[in-house]
């Protein structure tokens, strides 16, 4: 057996003879002993020494041992300090006021060095487990405190990445716990340069910091593509990318994507791995499933990678909702699921649309009796092109630099056509002239346009008005994706030319394909709307750009940009 | 034991049954069902028959388990899975990397 550890021993008697005796036998035990002859010199001692036990006499001169050991209690705080009464008292109603007044044993006298020995070890074994846990008790506290700084921290930085984007804007709702970033979920959203708008709902494998890493990689790519005009083909391909290399094995992102585009009223979606989100139709009440048709980003490699997304089309006032694995996985008290049943229940019997993650929340507490952490979801609205306020970029160069006088072509062909996006390096391009700067909206509206026009109905030769109602809406993009798939030849050209002209100067973009062309004076006969599903784009075209015109049948598409005095 | 591990008599086969909750908490017992076995197994069954749940983590679970076992060339099949444990796989799309019955 080890040796005891020598304790300092405070012993308050007022028998200077029985005071003598007991320090005997406890240094005889090998510990150090101060003496105090009643209550208020024991107090004052321990006050001064703070001594590791107390054996305490109750009855004493001056200051009794009750109120002395409620004061050396009082003193010790969280510290165990045990005190021992030494008493002649019998009576068992004396022996329990020891204890009330918080001692902790008692030994009666006479004094048997045996028992005094055990109790002193008894009891220095409990004042050495109550310090221990005291320590840890500490130690775990200030982990913990520093867990939350560096997730504060983290957070905070995070935050400036994830809220560059415009999660502000008045067409999204979303409901998200201030930490959902360590539960893995990530909601981002940002304006194309042609006024669409991106959203990603996002839930990272596992929970903590190894789920809130692969958030800030993601964010950056999003709203550096999104910025640049890349589609979500492009920026999904990037972002998987990324993940696979970066992330281990077992780490994953399920994530739903979507572009909202005012200008067509459509909606283009990708989900690999969340539940299913649902596009409500306000006119008929109809909610259209949007299902995982992907594994989640981060599993495949670069080349099996699936970018293919779905478009469904939209009318003012509809909503697309998304919601992550935290709202359907909800289990109560027995394991079962909160699931998609009891989330359509709520769907069903919601009055107030814009009430709707209300009842979901007091559905989740109904079920469960108390809401999970990771309950992300978020509700984007189409509205008018002209509700929607995109903030306008920030260009960081000087303006020395503005070239005003050039012309480039670009042919692409088929094997190009498939897989690659010009338009962010001919946007990139044109917006070197600063004075077209203030009118890059229009302009990449407009090459879109131009773009997918000679794509779509000149290359691919798909008919427009497929797209008169929403199921061959549905059918014209499934079209779009099997024939770029098998496309082997065609050719897209694009033909930019940039002249001065007085104090500013004139853009001519010119775009050719290789289709079949189109009926230009039937088409130029419709009235310029813009609310039929279809052939929307030459309507668009004819809206924001110039002298619009089309010749060669068709194949040839020509429109003007021009602009004043140099900003 | 939440993970049980068997072994074919001519080691060719490998079954490992999960039972109650597929979680991070058997992360580890996993992970050991099948790193120190002394010969590789041509083909892996994941028996789910007693898996009551499945989160997000027993799915990198088992691409981890995957890519052991070779990746694209794997023969990796999770069978009897109940309905619950159904649906999370079908929505992560794992029926693309995974023979799931």
């Amino acid at each position: 057996m080890l040796a005891q550890e020598p304790l300092t021993i405070l012993i308050a008697e007022d028998s200077a003879a029985d005071r003598l005796l007991l320090s005997t036998i406890v240094r005889r035990q090998g510990h150090e002993v101060l003496t105090a002859a009643n209550g208020a010199e024991a107090v004052d001692l321990f006050r001064r020494q703070q001594p590791d036990l107390v054996l305490m006499d109750a009855l004493m001169p001056v200051m009794d041992g009750f109120e002395a050991a409620r004061q050396i209690k009082a003193l010790a705080g969280e510290m165990l300090v045990p005190i021992i009464f030494l008493t002649s008292l019998t009576e068992s109603e004396a022996l329990a006021r020891c204890l009330e007044a918080g001692g902790d044993d008692f030994l009666a006298k006479p004094y048997n060095q045996v028992i005094l020995a055990a109790k002193i070890k008894a009891m220095d074994r409990l004042r050495r487990l109550q310090a221990t846990v005291l320590q840890q008790r500490d130690l775990i506290a200030k982990h913990h405190d520093y867990l939350l700084n560096e997730q504060r921290v983290a957070k905070a930085v995070f935050d400036k990445v994830a809220h560059s984007g415009c999660l502000s804007a008045p067409n999204i709702r979303y409901l998200q716990s201030p930490y959902a970033l360590f539960n893995g979920d990530l909601l981002l959203a940002a304006y194309t340069p042609a006024g669409d708008m991106h959203v990603l709902l996002g839930d990272f494998t596992g929970h903590g910091l190894p789920a809130a890493v692969g958030a800030m990689p993601l964010a950056e790519v999003f709203y550096g593509m999104t910025a640049k005009g890349y589609g979500l083909a492009e920026t999904l391909r990037e972002m998987n990318a990324k993940l696979k290399r970066i992330l281990p094995v077992d780490m994953f992102c399920c994530a739903t994507l979507l572009c909202l585009s005012f200008q067509r009223r459509s909606v283009e979606v990708w989900n690999g791995g969340m539940p299913d989100g649902y596009l409500h139709r306000i006119a008929t009440g109809e909610r259209v499933p949007l299902a995982a048709r992907h594994l989640p980003l981060g599993v495949l490699s670069a080349q099996a990678f699936d970018d293919r997304t779905e478009v469904h089309p939209m009318a003012v006032g509809d909503r697309v909702f998304l919601l992550s694995d935290g709202v359907i996985d909800t289990s109560d008290a027995s394991d079962q699921l909160f699931g998609v049943e009891r989330l359509q229940q709520v769907f069903a019997a919601n009055r107030e649309p814009d009430r709707l993650f209300e009842d979901i929340e007091q559905a989740l507490r109904d079920f469960r009796g108390e809401a999970r952490d990771d309950v992300s979801m978020v509700e984007v609205s189409l509205l008018e092109p002209a509700q929607v306020k995109p903030s306008a970029p920030v260009y960081s160069d000087s303006g020395q630099s503005c070239p005003l006088d050039w012309s480039v072509s670009f042919e692409f062909r088929g094997a190009t056509l498939k897989r690659f996006n010009p338009l962010p390096y001919l946007l990139q391009l044109l917006l070197e002239v600063h004075g077209l700067r203030a009118q890059s909206g229009a302009l990449y509206s407009v090459l879109a346009e131009l773009y997918s026009n000679a794509l779509e109905h000149g290359v691919l030769g798909l008919d427009s008005s497929l797209k008169r109602d929403a199921a061959g809406f549905a059918r014209y993009y499934q079209q779009r994706n099997d024939r770029l798939e098998a496309l082997q030849d065609g050719f897209v050209r694009v033909h930019l030319q940039v002249q001065p002209q007085g104090e500013g100067g004139r853009l001519v973009i010119r775009v050719e394909d290789s289709g079949k062309g189109f009926d230009v004076a039937r088409v130029m006969e419709r009235p310029l709307d813009g609310v039929r599903l279809s052939g929307r784009g030459v309507s668009l075209i004819r809206q924001l750009g110039r002298n619009a015109s089309w010749s060669d049948e068709g194949r040839s598409a020509r429109v003007e940009f021009s602009w004043g005095v140099e900003a | 034991m939440s993970v049980v591990t068997e072994v074919s008599p001519d080691g060719q086969k490998l079954t490992i049954s999960v039972r109650g909750r597929f979680d991070f908490g058997r992360h580890q017992e996993f992970r050991e069902s099948y790193e120190h076995l002394a010969k590789r197994p041509e083909s892996i069954v994941v028996d789910l028959k007693e898996a009551t749940y499945l989160d997000s983590s027993a799915l990198g679970m088992l691409l981890l388990l995957r890519d052991h076992a070779g990746g694209d060339s794997s023969d990796v099949r999770v069978v009897n899975s109940n309905s619950d444990v159904r649906k999370i796989l079908a929505i992560s799309n794992f029926d693309k990397l995974f023979d799931i019955s």
